[in-house]
Parts: C-alpha cells; structure tokens; sequence
C-alpha cells in the first residue's frame, strides 16, 4: 500500500471543490496517457482583473491524482491567471506534504489541466510539450523518456554518465539493469555497442596521506558537516555528529531525515561529500548501529 | 466490528492448526534433516510426511515427483529454465498474454536472450484459441507453460487437455497452478502435466514455501546445485517447519474442497449478484461460467480502483485491484488489456477473493457498503452526470493525453 501523507488522506477522503464550476469561463481537460488517469478543471475567471473567482475538478482517478486535483484548487483559488501558471507540480505536491515518486505524474497532471485551462480562457491552443515514460529510477522519480531523451541530447555512454545528467540511478541503484537497456538501445541505433564496465566505477577517493591530527581531523570533519547541514534543514532535517572512530564517522540524523525512506541516501551523499574533501576513504554510519564500546566512549 | 479479508488470491491467512504443527520445528525439532544423529532423523520423517501429504493433494504418482521450493516464482522459473538448458536445440515458449509475472517477466527477459516466446491470446471473456495453440506445438519449442486459473479474473484454462496435445507432439508442458491447487480438485497422475508450481501461501500454508511438481522421468536440470537435498534437484537446506506446515494445508484443503466448491461458491456467488444489483455500469470481467469458485472480478465503470480499494480499506474491506495505480506500473492490468476492457472499465476493476474463513454475513456487510463508495467516486468522475454516465460519454470528456 502507498505510504501517503496525512494530507494526501485528507484531500482524498474530504476533497475540496469537487465539481463542476457553474457557469465556468475556462475549462482544461488532460489526461495522462501512462496511467490513464484524467481530470476536469473549470474556472471562473473574473474578466477585468483576471483573478480566478472559482475552481473546481472532476477527475478519474486514484488517491493522489484526487488529492492533487484537490490541492490545486485551494492552491489556485484567488490567484490572477499569471500567478497561477507559476505554480509548479512540485509545488501541488509539496501543498500535498509530498507524493510517492510513482504519483508524482498525478501532480503533473494538475499542473497540465491549469495550463490547459488558462489556454482556453485566452483562446489559445494548448499543446503540451511534456512525454511520459515507465518509471526507471524510484528514488528520484526519472522515467525512460527522459533518461533517453538525455542520453540523446548529450551523447552519454555510461550509467555513470546518466546518473550525473539526470540523477537517476544515482540512489539505491536497483535500476541499474533499466537504465543499461536504454543505453544499448540507444547506442545501437546510433551503430554503437553498450559496454559496460564489470564493477562500477564510483569515484574511487585518492589516497593523500593525511598529516592532520586528530584533533583536526575531528576539526575538519564537523566544518564539512556543517556545510551540509542548511540543505537538510531545508527539507526540515538535520544531521548531528556523534563519534569518529579510524574511518568510520557516527552520525544522527534527526527531523524528517530520520526514519525517511531517503535516510540511507542521504547518508551515502554525506559519505561521498566527506571522502571528496577529505581525500581519504570514510564510512558513515547512523549512531544508532554504533557498537556499545564505543558508545561508552570507549 | 473486525476487518473483511476478501483478498485470499493475494495471499491467505495461515490456518492455525498449521501453526500448530508448524511450531516445534523452531524449538525442539531443529535438527538437520541431513544428519545422522536423532535430532535429524525426525525432521527427515516429519518431511516426509509433508510430502505424502502433498503428494495426495497433487493425485501424484509417486512422492518424490514433488519437489520443495521457497516460492511459486522459483517453481516457475526453475521449471521453464530446465527445459531450455535440458533441450539446448529448441529455441521456442509457448504461454499466454495473460500469465502472472512470474511467467511473463521471465519469458520477457529469455526474448533479449534470443529465444522466441508464442503468447497465446485470449478472447473477451479471457478464453484461448486451441487451434491457435496447436498450430505452434512443433519440436522447435522447449515447454510450454500455461496458469491453471488466472490470479485476477479466476479465469480457468483447460490445461489437462493443452498438456495432452503437448505430449502427443513430443513437447513437455508446464502449468502455473498457484491459484488452483487447493481450489479445485487435481488428480496429476491421470494427467500429461509434465510440471506444475504451487505457493504454499495461497492455500492457508505461510508465505516462502512452494512446490514444483516434476513427472517422474521428465528430463531436468536444477536450477540451484550444491548439496544432495530434494535428490540433488534443489539444493539447500529444506525449510522443515514451513515444509512441515504446507503438508498439513494440503490435508486441510482436501477436507475443505467440497466445503470450497458449495458453500464458498455460494458466498461469492452472492456476493456479486447483490453488489450488480444495485451498483449501475458494473460487470463480471473473465469467463463467469468457467472459473475459481472464490473469485469474483467487477469492472467498476468510470472510476479507478485505487480509489475505490482506499474508500473499502477506511470501511474495513480488503481487496485488490488491477488498475495502474495500484502497482507501480504504468498500465493498467494486462490481463484486462488482453481482454479488450475498455480504459474507462478496467481501471476499475475490483477483484474480491474469498476464503473458508469468509461468512455470509460479512459478504452482506460487503453487499451494503459498496454501493455508496461507487456513487461518492463517480460524483467525481467527469465521466458521470447526476444519474448516471453522460450521454456519450467518451465524446463528452475527451481530455487531451500525455
């Protein structure tokens, strides 16, 4: 089962605006060929100010496609017609208190049907600019479409290549297989072959020969921290250094890091930053597999 | 009042007299059914019996035709990846479009090997053309494999007389029986079923046990070597008090099966006549004269099932469903696509599988709780006016796709 927000409950169970606006001077109706969902947005426009009075969805959909019908409404609601087309479908899902990366697509759909929507207010055509593809890299959301529009576009060779381009394949790399496919089919139509590397060349640290004292080297290691901790906290996290022992480094992560299904990730980002400044092999660790000895301070 | 459980094709509860005998096999029974001394030697017995007892339930020949596995999917893959190493020079697969994916995945993954994979189609009502199958049985191909019932629909294949043509032109056949064995009665050994998977979870056993039954002098390869275990044919040490706890579900369901076939029947029965009663645009997706008697599969039209399986989980009914949402994936089932159901319909397909454990008065708690979550989503639904789809509904809202 989807592990969906109590807000994503909330706008499904008690969906707000539900309906068709009477007497609606903008309609968009999109639809998502992937899934299949679809959804109706009708708007009252006031005319002189061209402030949207107004809003309300039918959709047929799941959950979130609802959810997300929903939450556009409330967000638009009272906005003129050019504020409204700046909000983004990262924008629904964050009013939404995020969306499985699998349903981020239903928020897109929001998005489309207000663009869609304004279009036909100003009669103009819409058309939309935006193909979707199966799903390939769940931990940032990246479908095929996209990995081989990119891979195109940049002439990419490697999974390493896509991972840096678009992200994916860089969390948990499950997706690995997937993404390899899309580069041998690529590379093939262009008279390539895909050749892939027996293990995976993540950037291997240098081994410089490390002069610092321990005092330093703890020194060091908690300004890097700290230089990472503003984009944690950004997404309402943060993370606490707790112990180094040799090469491992404890560390707490607190807020809505802990527990998130993007901890261990983060933990893998902060290991790499580490090792990339400190040119020497570390291992980061939660606190919480911390053996008793070394809890002790032993 | 507790839950409903009305998702018995997705897995079961384990009956607790299996739990029974399930557990001194954590605590004092945790010999090595290998070793010499006592502790294993009444493993090894309690084993055996396990395998009579499945033996009996299969109606096969001999027990040492029923081999343990950790699951359905390994049955499965072990048994198509056998044929294709043991006959080196047949390059071809003969199954459906409307497998479960431990077939289809598999058989998907065997195409960029090279091999050439025939999926045969089905109709409306999810039926297989014979001639269509029999025009592709030729020495070229290696096995065929075909489901006994299908997962979602219930939809059952007659599988003794496509193993009976299999056999009669040389080529050894498969079925996926996962949702039948225990359901229906099966007698192996008066059959041309070569092998056959079975998942001890879908028959009140717990969940990492299954069998592949291999006919006795059906050419094999293992799929995992190492030691002598299952005679060399699946390494490993065996999973005793799961084995030991599978035999004891086949026994119960052999006493169950009549009890299955009426009373469950019944309920289901029941349960789909009062639910189209009342509920407008629904209907039976599958083949409602052929199928397993504890599956009722309703297309919901103009909603999607995810939604519709939240508003049932809030009024505490559990059930499943094959609409895109609900899985990860893109597309809706693709056992509704093969069957030609409409978008609009197969993303609103309920599936409701019932159990011995089910009663009729939960199937009335159903019957009146479904009928208002209907009408709440197609409130939504711009497919639906005040009393009922639009007029032309399809030309009515047809949204832009992307």
């Amino acid at each position: 089962m989807w592990d969906y927000s109590e807000t994503v409950k909330e706008h499904f169970f008690n969906p707000k605006n539900a309906g068709a606006v009477e007497n609606a001077n903008a309609t968009g109706e999109v639809g998502s060929i992937s899934c299949g969902d679809a959804l109706r947005l009708t708007l009252k426009v006031d005319p002189g100010t061209e402030t949207i009075i107004k809003a309300g969805f039918q959709t047929f959909g799941c959950g979130s496609a609802i959810a997300s019908s929903s939450a556009l409404t409330e967000i638009i609601r009272g906005m003129t017609l050019d504020e409204a087309l700046q909000v983004s479908n990262q924008d629904i899902a964050d009013f939404l208190e995020g969306l499985p990366p699998e349903k981020m697509h239903c928020s897109v759909m929001g998005r489309e049907a207000l663009q869609a929507a304004v279009a036909n207010y100003r009669g103009e055509e819409w058309s939309d600019d935006h193909e979707e593809g199966a799903l390939i890299c769940k931990c940032f959301a990246i479908d095929a479409v996209m990995i081989e529009d990119t891979i195109r576009a940049n002439s990419l060779r490697t999974v390493e290549d896509v991972t840096n381009y678009t992200k994916a394949g860089g969390g948990c790399s499950s997706c690995h297989e997937g993404i390899e496919e899309i580069l041998a089919k690529v590379l093939e139509e262009q008279g390539e072959s895909f050749a892939a590397p027996a293990i995976a060349t993540t950037s291997s640290p240098t081994t410089t020969t490390t002069t610092m004292t321990n005092l330093q080297r703890m020194r060091r290691i908690e300004t890097i921290l700290e230089s990472i901790r503003p984009q944690l906290q950004a997404d309402n996290g943060d993370v606490e250094l707790v112990e180094v022992d040799g090469n491992t480094i404890y560390v707490n992560m607190t807020g809505a890091c802990s527990g998130c299904q993007m901890a261990s990730m983060t933990l893998g980002g902060i290991q790499q930053r580490l090792m990339e400044d400190m040119g020497e092999f570390i291992k980061v660790v939660p606190a919480s597999q911390m053996p008793r000895t070394a809890k002790a301070g032993a | 009042m507790a839950d409903i459980y009305l998702d018995n094709n997705a897995t079961t509860a384990v009956d607790a007299v299996v739990v029974d005998a399930m557990l001194p096999f954590f605590t004092e029974q945790f010999g090595n059914p290998s070793s010499m001394h006592s502790f294993g030697n009444k493993v090894g017995h309690a084993i055996k019996k396990a395998r009579k007892q499945i033996q009996s339930l299969l109606g096969a020949e001999h027990d040492s035709e029923i081999i343990f596995t950790s699951c359905g999917t390994e049955s499965d893959s072990t048994a198509i990846l056998s044929a294709l190493k043991a006959q080196p020079e047949r390059k071809e697969i003969i199954t459906t479009t409307v497998e479960h994916p431990a077939v289809l995945t598999l058989c998907e993954y065997l195409e960029k090997d090279g091999y050439t994979v025939h999926y045969l189609k089905v109709d409306g009502r999810g039926r297989l053309d014979l001639e269509e199958y029999k025009s592709l049985l030729s020495d070229k191909v290696a096995i065929v494999s075909i489901m006994w019932a299908n997962n979602e629909t219930g939809t059952l294949f007659p599988v003794e007389e496509m193993a009976e043509l299999a056999n009669a032109a040389g080529v050894m056949f498969h079925t996926d029986a996962v949702q039948a064995v225990g359901k229906l009665p099966i007698d192996l050994k008066n059959s041309k079923i070569h092998l056959l998977s079975l998942s001890g979870h879908k028959l009140h056993a717990p969940k990492g046990i299954g069998v592949l039954y291999l006919r006795r002098g059906t050419r094999f390869r293992p799929l995992l070597r190492g030691g002598h275990q299952e005679r060399g044919r699946r390494a490993g040490t065996e999973n005793a008090a799961s084995i030991v706890g599978l035999g004891m579900a086949a026994e119960l369901a052999m006493e169950h099966m009549e009890y299955e076939n009426t009373q469950v029947k019944a309920m289901r029965d029941r349960l789909e006549q009062g639910i189209l009663a009342i509920v407008p645009n629904a209907f039976v997706t599958g083949n409602p004269e052929n199928r397993l008697p504890n599956t009722a599969n309703i297309a919901f039209e103009y909603i999607e099932g995810e939604a519709i399986l939240l508003l049932l989980n809030k009024a505490g009914i559990a059930a499943s469903s094959g609409s895109a949402c609900t899985s990860g994936s893109l597309e809706p089932s693709h056992v509704m696509r093969a069957m030609g159901i409409p978008y609009t319909a197969a993303h609103g397909t309920v599936r409701f599988s019932l159990s011995r454990y089910n009663t009729m008065e939960e199937v009335e708690r159903v019957i009146e709780a479904v009928p208002p979550i209907m009408a709440q989503l197609r409130k939504l639904s711009p497919y639906w006016g005040d009393n009922g789809p639009v007029e032309d509904p399809e030309k009515a809202f047809a949204p832009t796709y992307a």
